[in-house]
């Protein structure tokens, strides 16, 4: 004899995802580090933003790590150690997305207290990296002018769960007819409260606003745990 | 398509669950995926048949609850149910919103078992 009934279970599919993200995300907060996720299509100029970000941090003393995802290769760790920040390549082996325990693994025998940034490069994707929390303060979603406008529309979960959007490659705004305020529109149609920068990697355009915003973060971040017991 | 590391996790999560219960054999297991989740439910089925082959969970049925997006609004000062993903503003009023109440959900609401009497 066999009855049938039904558990409640109420439970996260992601909850030891989440867990983790969240053990990580006391860590960088104790360590006063500003973490940052960005995502993107494949393509979009991740790793021509950092390259430039990483290097023009230095330039005025700040203190950037960097953790790049990738399916296969390691040409984009490559790229960004050139800036002389530390690095490292997690190599995801197919998957599409990064994970919190992915982030934790690489992590190990860094001293957090020794960076004031953390971007994580994450796989060049739209739609999987939107459901994995890494314990970023902030997430980045990029979006370039050759990309259409309605980006933001096609893939509302990612750009809805993103706090800053940056326009990239916007040195080609013109030859792409890329209409700037129609993509605006559709950023805050789908996330209101967005923060939006327009950059170029080629050219800097956008980076004396984007880094000012950036070092202003860390130090609001790092004045608030200080504040705190 | 991460659906299938999904799905499989969802299968952990279940038979970990059911094996504290002695449970011999599960029928369903209904699933509550918001609008913003970023799965989409054809391909949750599509693993699932196999990630539960050879489980207790084998032969199994998903059920999929579709939750929509709940904003709340400042200006009416109530929550609001929208239609879609496409444009986050109050349905009333028009005003935006970025204060999402649901609609980020991944999450195994309930399980329907068979259990040795
Ligand atoms: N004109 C122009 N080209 C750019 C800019 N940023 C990136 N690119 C070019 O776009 C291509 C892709 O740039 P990446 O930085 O590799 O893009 P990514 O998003 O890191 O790519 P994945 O890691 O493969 O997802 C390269 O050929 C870059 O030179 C820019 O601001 N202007
Ligand atoms: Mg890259
Ligand atoms: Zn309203």
């Amino acid at each position: 004899m066999s009855t049938a009934r039904i558990v409640e279970l109420r439970k996260g599919v992601l909850k030891k995802n989440d867990e983790l993200a969240a053990g990580l995300r006391t860590r960088f907060e104790d360590a006063g580090v500003l973490a940052l996720n960005l995502v993107s299509s494949p393509g979009t100029g991740k790793t021509a933003f950092l390259e430039r970000t990483l290097r023009q941090l230095r330039m005025v003393g700040e203190r950037p790590a960097a953790l790049v995802g990738d399916l296969e290769t390691d040409n984009d760790a490559r790229r960004l150690a050139v800036s002389g920040a530390p690095v490292r390549q997690i190599n995801t082996h197919g998957r599409c997305h990064l994970e919190a325990e992915m982030i934790g693994h690489h992590l190990e025998g860094w001293r957090l207290d020794d960076y004031d940034y953390l971007f994580i490069e994450n796989v060049g994707n739209l739609v999987c990296p939107s459901s994995y929390d890494l314990g970023e303060a902030i997430r980045i979603a990029l979006l370039s002018v050759t990309e259409g406008e309605d980006k933001p529309l096609k893939y509302p979960s990612i750009f809805n769960s993103a706090d800053i959007a940056i326009i990239t490659k916007i040195d080609l705004a013109e030859v792409c007819e890329f209409d700037r305020e129609l993509a605006c529109n559709n950023l805050r149609e789908i996330r209101p409260d967005i923060a939006i920068f327009e950059t170029s990697a080629k050219t800097g355009a956008g980076f004396p606003e984007w880094l000012s915003f950036l070092v202003g973060e860390k130090e609001r971040k790092q004045a608030a745990g200080v504040v705190s017991p | 398509m991460h659906e299938l590391s999904i799905v499989q996790s969802v299968v952990t999560t279940v038979t970990e669950a059911m094996a504290e219960r002695g449970v011999v054999r599960v029928q369903s297991v209904r699933l509550r995926v918001g609008a913003l989740s970023g799965v989409v439910e054809g391909a949750l089925q599509f693993g699932y048949e196999i990630a539960t082959e050879g489980t207790i969970m084998e032969g199994s049925r998903l059920e999929v609850v579709a939750l929509p997006v709940v904003i709340y609004c400042g200006t009416c000062s109530s929550l609001a149910e929208l239609e879609g993903v496409q444009s986050f503003r109050c349905p009333t009023c028009g005003t935006p919103s970025g204060d999402i109440r649901q609609g980020r959900e991944l999450e195994i609401e309930s399980v329907e078992i068979e259990e040795a009497a």
